[in-house]
């Protein structure tokens, strides 16, 4: 056991997998010789050299292009998009190409690559540089979706993704980087499509989303002291879903409450709510509830931002008055 | 062996054009070859032309682009390159799919969207994709499958194979974004790959010289990239082939990319049934006149070539398309077990438990 920060957890992450298997390449703008604008690609390039580690211009539409080239032809490169929100000029590769070629094709080409990326708010980065768009990612058939929470799922489930045949978009969150936790020594391998209970509760259930997954726990802690005991699980993947772990719990305690960063349309909560109104609908005793950002770009000045993403506070009343009505 | 630059039909270049700034490779194509490539430009031709023909009798469903008129560049490539190479092809992709060895009653399946189409229907005339042949999908998003050669050749690199990627695209294309990430990065990883650029002189159905900033969209850019500026007569199958030769030859020698430019042009309309009429009559004509495969079979009879061969050749090329669209008539749609298939590599498209 060690205490690692989630931005050393991917440098380790990606050293894991790149140590076991030659034929994982990483390319990314300013992940070599600078190790990464979060620090979290720092030593790769001393350690792997630079035919696996490559500088890039800035090309999202080349980088992932070539990291799905490379897919198709034997390789399982992981690709770096810096800020989540630059997959807006790249799209096409993502959501046209990487996603549907598996298909288009019945089958005859896959893609065993990894796109991971700087995502969600928090840093005062301003509406173009802070947004978590898991859900642009969810709504594309083709694409399994990751975004881990802690240190240790982010080698856990990074390892996973690396392994997986198909293209997985691995959503780090820039508010994370320089959280700590206890990570344990040796390889560390989890599986896609596995939600976590981090805390059980008979009351309710409060499934939630990387950044948004501590201030759940603190949530939770907060209304266990106000008599309220709310259970926590981390969704971890969004694709595939683990309907089975969030459906038992909510039937358990008929409460669900979603915490999402991203604006409130069609965020991932939004499925969940109907996959549980269409599938545990008798086991509900009130309303699922989602607890998102507002329907707003993200505002720059921390004390706007903290007001849009969904704080302890928020979480609380929200959830408070809904079990008192 | 017979020399390309000799020849009066070779050195008239195509209409428009100042032979003088056409490259001439050096160089000579023997005869087993040159019958080859006519053997491949006919297949094609005949294919497209009854490919238009179901689709006229809707048949072939949704749309279909066809590259008549432009076969020189697609069968000069498709015998220069070896089987191990890769191609990366457009939604105009027939003729690039057929020359790497595909069935053509794979492409006629796929057309007509039945299952023994070469991705059971599930892909379309736009997204022919065969890779044990060697060709790794045809794209519908203008630009893309530029940046996805650059990965294919970026692979081949790294392991030290022997392989080159082509990725063809049209004069239109030259002006997304994608063609100079593409470039740019191939340039300074020194990839093993070849940029063919098919100018047919139109993105659809606008002129390509009123919305580029340089009268030859793909040569006029190369030095932007640190390339040679190629220009080639792409209705010139010798020329075309030889100049495919000298690209995959450098490729494969660590010399990096090249970017060629092939000036064509459509003899069809930009897709379905477009008729073309946005188009100068007299530059129809002229092009009409400057057909690859009529060229080629007066060049191949000129040097000796017997009617009765090329006639032979053609024969069967009808016979195969026969069989093809006979074959694909016959075969059944895909069915609703093909419907959730092939999502994921295991073959399902689960997305939960
Ligand atoms: C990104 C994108 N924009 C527009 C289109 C629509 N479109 C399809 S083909 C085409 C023209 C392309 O012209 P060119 O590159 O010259 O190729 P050609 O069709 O002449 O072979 C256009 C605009 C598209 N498929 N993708
Ligand atoms: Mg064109």
């Amino acid at each position: 056991m060690a205490q690692l920060t989630y931005r050393d957890a991917v440098a380790r992450a990606i050293t894991q997998e790149m140590e076991r298997d030659p034929n994982v390449v990483f390319l990314g703008e300013d992940v070599g010789g600078a190790g990464g604008v979060f620090k979290a690609t720092v030593g790769l390039l001393e350690r792997f050299g630079p035919e696996r580690v490559r500088d890039t211009p800035i090309s999202e539409q080349a980088i992932l292009g070539a990291a799905m080239g490379a897919a198709m032809t034997g390789l399982r490169p992981i690709a770096e998009i810096m800020f989540a929100d630059f997959f807006a000029v790249c799209w096409d590769l993502v959501a046209n190409q990487i996603a549907k070629s598996s298909y288009m094709t019945a089958g005859q080409v896959s893609f065993p690559l990894v796109i991971r990326s700087g995502n969600g708010g928090g840093l005062r980065f301003g509406a173009q540089h802070s947004q978590s768009v898991e859900n642009w990612a969810m709504a594309v058939p083709g694409l399994k979706v990751v975004a881990p929470s802690n240190p240790t799922d982010v080698i856990g489930l990074f390892a996973a993704a690396v392994r997986d045949p198909d293209p997985v978009m691995f959503f780090e969150h820039k508010g994370l980087y320089s959280s700590k936790g206890e990570v344990p020594d040796g390889e560390i391998v989890d599986t896609l499509g596995s939600a976590k209970v981090l805390r059980p509760g008979g009351d309710a259930t409060i499934v939630a989303l990387a950044a948004m997954v501590p201030r759940a726990v603190a949530a939770a802690e907060a209304l266990a002291q106000r008599g309220i005991e709310a259970g926590v699980i981390d969704v971890r993947s969004l694709v595939p879903l683990d309907t089975q772990t969030i459906l038992r719990e909510v039937s358990a305690t008929g409460r669900l409450f979603t915490v999402e960063e991203n604006p409130r349309l069609c965020g991932w909560g939004a499925e969940l709510v109907s996959i549980v109104a269409e599938e545990c609908f008798n086991y509900l005793d009130g309303p699922p509830l989602r607890i998102t950002t507002p329907h707003i770009p993200l505002p720059s000045a921390d004390a706007l931002e903290d007001m849009a993403i969904p704080s302890v506070e928020r979480i609380v009343t929200t959830i408070e008055r809904a079990m008192q009505s | 062996m017979t020399s390309t630059t000799d020849d009066p039909a070779a050195t008239a270049g195509p209409p428009g054009i100042d032979p003088a700034t056409l490259h001439r490779p050096d160089g000579s194509v023997d005869v087993p070859t040159q019958l080859a490539l006519y053997r491949q430009m006919v297949r094609m031709r005949k294919f497209e032309t009854r490919a238009y023909d179901l689709f006229m009798e809707n048949l072939v469903k949704g749309t279909s682009h066809l590259s008549l008129g432009q076969e020189a560049i697609a069968a000069a490539f498709g015998e220069a390159m070896e089987d191990q190479d890769y191609t990366f092809a457009t939604y105009r992709g027939h003729a690039h799919t057929l020359a790497r060895g595909t069935s053509m009653t794979g492409v006629m399946g796929e057309l007509l969207g039945r299952s023994c189409g070469v991705l059971s229907g599930k892909g379309g005339s736009m997204h022919l994709t065969d890779v044990s042949h060697g060709v790794m999908g045809s794209y519908a998003i203008v630009g893309a499958h530029l940046t996805i050669a650059l990965g294919a050749a970026w692979s081949a690199q790294y392991r030290g194979e022997q392989r080159v990627a082509v990725a063809f695209f049209g004069d239109g294309t030259t002006n997304i974004g994608a063609f100079h990430e593409s470039l740019n990065l191939a340039a300074v990883w020194k990839l093993p790959v070849v940029f063919v650029c098919e100018n047919n002189m139109y993105m659809e159905y606008t002129p390509i010289g009123s919305v580029t900033a340089v009268a030859n969209p793909a040569a006029d850019r190369a030095a932007a990239y640190g390339l040679d500026s190629i220009l080639v007569d792409g209705n010139d199958a010798d020329a075309m082939y030889l100049t495919a030769r000298e690209s995959l030859d450098r490729a494969r020698s660590g010399g990096g990319p090249s970017l060629i430019e092939a000036r064509t042009y459509r003899s069809s309309g930009h897709s379905r049934a477009d008729p073309g009429k946005y188009r100068p009559d007299a530059e129809v004509a002229a092009w009409k006149n400057y057909d690859p495969i009529v060229l080629y079979r007066t060049r191949l009879v000129t040097r000796g070539v017997s009617e009765a061969d090329l006639d032979a050749i053609e024969e069967t090329a009808d016979g195969d398309v026969e069989t093809a669209t006979v074959n694909a008539k016959a075969s059944p749609a895909p069915g609703a077990d093909d419907l959730l298939r092939d999502v994921w590599s295991d073959g399902g498209s689960s997305w939960r438990n």
